[in-house]
């Protein structure tokens, strides 16, 4: 199939960027996006312009380092990672738009590469389970209620793409917190710190830019690990509980 | 321990026209004893450091996968001044978290007769009897902390209703071992490692990072003391000094182009550390991994594994006449198909072990028996057909069973598997080779230590299912902790400054690389050259060796390289995030390493493991181990002059494998 791509190129953080216009023929259904990215970046290589610089690394769903928005949705018409989308999803003649996340917290580095060490800052606020190398108690000393094994699982699953700041017309990344919130509070080793964990959280998501959320769900859509909305609910249940306790 | 290996070159001949022999070399490190009390003793006499004079030590760590992820956060918790490297841009990317199916540890929680010593005896076996006896047992003894640890971390494993761990079989083995999370347990097993590393980083005993390479190993005085990294955001060229340098970089399965390795894993950590005088050992111990979907045309840029569970149901099938290859495969009667595998393997059919099934699939497809779209000359892919299955068990069964990797396939072929027989071919997946490193993960080099893919210790020839993550973690967690605090308490080592002439040396040589590539402008891309190297690699030191086939390997990649130098084309500046120019420094190394993996492979006469050497086969075709002539450990030193460009005449130093705790057998499927 033949395409024409509008394509943002931004040559680094501190310039302006600008939609470009390529042109793409002999695209296979068979192709990633981001292969079809490749065979158009060693085109451009071929004619002496400089690549598109894009993010990519495990190409098969799972490591959250791709993460485009194409033709405004992010990672495309398919609730699946960029790297997982196959042209065959598009028809000879489109018209593709290709950004990068658009949010404040994930300033843009180049082109489609953005910047997102705010979610390792989140993180390091309180998304963990304070346990040092070898004080571990042994595995079977606590049993977890398979009901909550599963539905931390099911939290844990998220990989970190920020699909869902990008997706939310707040940029928000309650989803991407509310995960983690889930996941370790629905644990019984995530107890203690279960309410300190959440405040602190929170107050690193503010402090990064990321916007309020107003529960409109778009970031659950674009999930592609389907990390279900009510995680924020959780989280907001835990908050409140953390406020009760006056922390 | 072991500071004062030998390097000189044996009486300096050149043999096979490829390599000099030089003295062997020996693990000196692990402590005598019987092997179940070595570690006990090897921790005991490790000696310690006070608390106050850790944060005075500095640790270099490059690589956040399980074991540097998980070292990182060990050694942040012990006090010491860790800095943590990754080229993606959060230390939660690392390829660890691709692994799917499990990990093992000695938990023998279903009482069905595991141990230590049993999951010891599967890894030495399944190696093929060329991993170190004592590096295994370790990993087998420390296997039952892992799961502990993780845990109590908040992993969400598997469990059962009664809130207890969950455990499956795993890669043929006869007990329930492997302990998971769905289909992601690297993925949990890494985000454990990351958000203890993370809350390191909080902690401030840990910096991250992230989105730099190390380009260049700093060694003063024989001693391992740091690093130049590219920051590849702004392309600085940075200096970093430690008292020890940590390796955990992963495998170099990329060498081949496709593979089911990251886009940007890479071998360039460890081959620089190579070229300063670390051994690498049996560089050609590569795992093929027989269900991965096939390549569908020239664009393909990785390749993804199916797990190996779809053998268990679905019949492996080629047409039996190259004419029938373009037909639609239900089209074709069942007398005109051959089973291969069920004909050749009648008691093990399609459940042959990995290599066996590898290595077949690409006989039929030489032979011009392939099916699916022709790439290049040859279509490279087989059926994998679940019509029987689908009979016999009910869709809805089948997709209880297999629907996710049914689904999977689906979305990456646009072909429906309850509809039409799947294709697959094998895939590159796992190294087993790495750098050469003693009993406490140190390599040749004082102060250089390596774990995890990036080392070559405790898989041998062949690596078991589910052990992979089981290594990353047991070197990461609990030995490296106990090994380093070893080698720091002889510290501090004398101080070295930015301008020490091996700095300045090590900063130079970077920035030359860097230059000399950029400068180049010639009219090839770097992938064009990659995707070359990959062809020639699979062709000639694949799955199937020969004497002559790597002869010509070596010859085309000596080619190849000098055409690199010559004819690159690397566009942009190097003051900027720059795509091309990280690949290129990478494809420029995996062009010395592909030679080195021939020669390796060449002077390997025997079949072991997942290889198949053309001159060593049993009267009826099967593999044939030679342990009279190959029982050690081929640690190659660097044969050029370490800045040049020249790779020179590799130096092999064997280290002979000793077998006191388990006695060596031969691998039969017939």
């Amino acid at each position: 199939m033949n395409l024409t791509l509008n394509i943002w190129r931004q040559d680094g953080p501190e310039t302006a960027g600008r939609m470009v216009t390529y042109q793409l023929a002999d695209v296979s259904g068979d192709m990633s996006f981001l292969e079809m990215l490749d065979v158009l970046n060693e085109s451009l290589v071929a004619k002496g312009d400089e690549p598109i610089a894009f993010d990519s690394d495990c190409r098969e769903g799972i490591c959250g380092m791709c993460g485009l928005m194409i033709s405004g949705k992010a990672h495309g018409p398919v609730r699946t990672t960029t790297c997982q989308l196959h042209m065959r999803e598009f028809r000879d003649g489109d018209t593709i738009s290709i950004e990068p996340w658009r949010a404040e917290a994930f300033p843009v580095i180049k082109d489609l590469v953005v910047d997102r060490s705010s979610f390792d800052r989140i993180i390091q606020s309180g998304g963990f389970i304070s346990a040092n190398t070898g004080s571990a108690p042994e595995a079977h000393s606590v049993p977890v209620e398979k009901r909550k094994a599963d539905r931390a699982f099911e939290a844990a699953a998220c990989i970190g793409c920020g699909a869902c700041v990008a997706a939310c017309p707040n940029a928000s990344a309650m989803l991407f917190m509310g995960a983690k919130v889930t996941h370790l509070g629905e644990l019984p080793q995530g107890q203690p710190e279960r309410y300190a964990r959440v405040v602190k959280m929170v107050a690193q998501h503010d402090h990064e830019g990321f916007g309020g959320c107003t529960n409109t769900g778009a970031c659950a859509d674009a999930c592609p690990k389907e990390i279900p909305l009510d995680v924020i609910n959780t989280l907001n249940r835990d908050l409140l509980g953390a406020l009760r306790q006056g922390r | 321990m072991s500071e004062t290996i030998p390097t000189v070159a044996g009486d300096g001949s050149i043999v096979a026209g490829l390599y000099r022999v030089g003295d062997p070399v020996e693990d000196t490190s692990a402590p005598a004893g019987p092997i179940d009390k070595k570690w006990t003793t090897r921790k005991f006499d490790a000696h310690l450091v006070n608390p106050a004079n850790r944060r005075k030590l500095s640790v270099i760590i490059v690589g956040t996968g399980l074991a540097g992820g998980a070292a990182a956060a060990t050694l942040g918790e012990a006090g010491y001044h860790v800095k943590s490297f990754c080229y993606q841009d959060s230390p939660r990317r690392a390829h660890s978290i691709a692994a799917q199916g499990g990990i093992n540890a000695a938990k023998n929680y279903k009482e069905d007769g595991d141990s230590t010593y049993r999951l010891f005896y599967d890894t030495v076996k399944g190696g093929d009897y060329r991993a170190r006896e004592t590096n295994v047992y370790r990993l087998a003894e420390v296997s039952a902390n892992i799961i502990d640890q993780c845990v109590a971390q908040g992993v969400p494993f598997a469990r059962e209703y009664g809130g207890l761990l969950d455990n499956r079989s795993f890669g043929g083995v006869q007990v329930s071992r492997t302990f998971y999370a769905r289909g992601q347990t690297g993925q949990q097993l890494l985000i454990g490692a990351y958000q203890a590393l993370e809350r390191q980083v909080a902690a401030g005993t840990v910096t991250a990072y992230t989105r730099h390479e190390m380009l260049e190993l700093i060694v003063v005085d024989g001693r391992a003391r740091g690093i130049i990294a590219r920051d590849m955001v702004t392309g600085e060229i940075e200096t970093h000094l430690a008292d020890v340098v940590v390796l955990a970089s992963g495998g170099y399965g990329n060498v081949f182009f496709l593979s089911t390795n990251a886009m940007g894993s890479n071998v360039t950590a460890t081959w620089r550390a190579h070229r300063k005088g670390a051994y690498f050992a049996n560089p050609c111990y590569t795992q093929i991994h027989p269900t991965c979907i096939p390549v569908s045309g020239d664009h393909q840029s990785k390749l993804t594994l199916m797990s190996e569970s779809l053998r268990n149901d679905g019949r492996i099938w080629v047409p039996k006449r190259a004419e029938d290859c373009e037909k639609d495969p239900r089209q074709i009667p069942e007398e005109d198909r051959d089973y291969y595998l069920e004909r050749i393997y009648p008691s093990f059919g399609n459940l042959v072990p990995r290599d066996i099934a590898s290595r077949q699939a690409k006989n039929v497809c030489d032979e011009g028996r392939g099916v699916g779209p022709k790439v290049g000359d040859f279509r490279r892919g087989v059926y994998l057909d679940f019509t029987d299955a689908l009979q016999r068990m009910s869709a809805e069964a089948v997709a209880e069973k297999y629907g996710n990797l049914l689904d999977m396939y689906q979305r990456i072929t646009g072909d429906n598997p309850y509809e039409v027989p799947m294709r697959i071919y094998p895939a590159v997946h796992y190294t087993m080779g790495g750098l050469w490193v003693d009993y406490d993960l140190q390599s040749n080099l004082p102060g250089l230590f390596v774990a995890g893919e990036a080392n070559f210790s405790d898989h041998g020839a062949n690596r078991l299912g589910a052990s992979a993550l089981m290594q990353g973690l047991a070197d990461g967690y609990f030995v490296l902790p106990n090994t380093i605090r070893d080698y720091l308490s002889h510290a501090p080592y004398p101080t070295v400054s930015p301008d020490h002439p091996e700095v300045v040396a090590a900063r130079a040589a970077v920035q030359e690389r860097v230059d000399t590539l950029l400068a180049i402008n010639g009219d090839r891309t770097v992938d064009s050259f990659h995707k070359e190297l990959g062809h020639i690699m699979w062709e000639y030191c694949g799955m199937e060796r020969s004497e002559e086939g790597l002869r010509k390997g070596i010859e085309l990649i000596r080619g190849l390289r000098a055409e690199f130098w010559r004819n690159v084309r690397v566009l942009g500046a190097a003051d900027t995030l720059n795509q091309s120019l990280e690949k290129a420094g990478r494809v420029a190394d995996f062009l010395e390493l592909g030679e080195l993996m021939c020669i390796d492979a060449l002077h390997r006469r025997e079949s072991c493991g997942g290889h198949f050497r053309a001159e060593s086969q049993t009267d009826d075709g099967e593999a044939k181990r030679d342990d009279a002539n190959f029982r050690y450990v081929a640690a190659w030193e660097f044969g050029g002059s370490p800045d040049g460009g020249d790779t020179g005449t590799p130096v092999l130093h064997k280290e002979d494998l000793v077998y006191d705790a388990i006695a060596l057998k031969e691998r039969s499927y017939k």
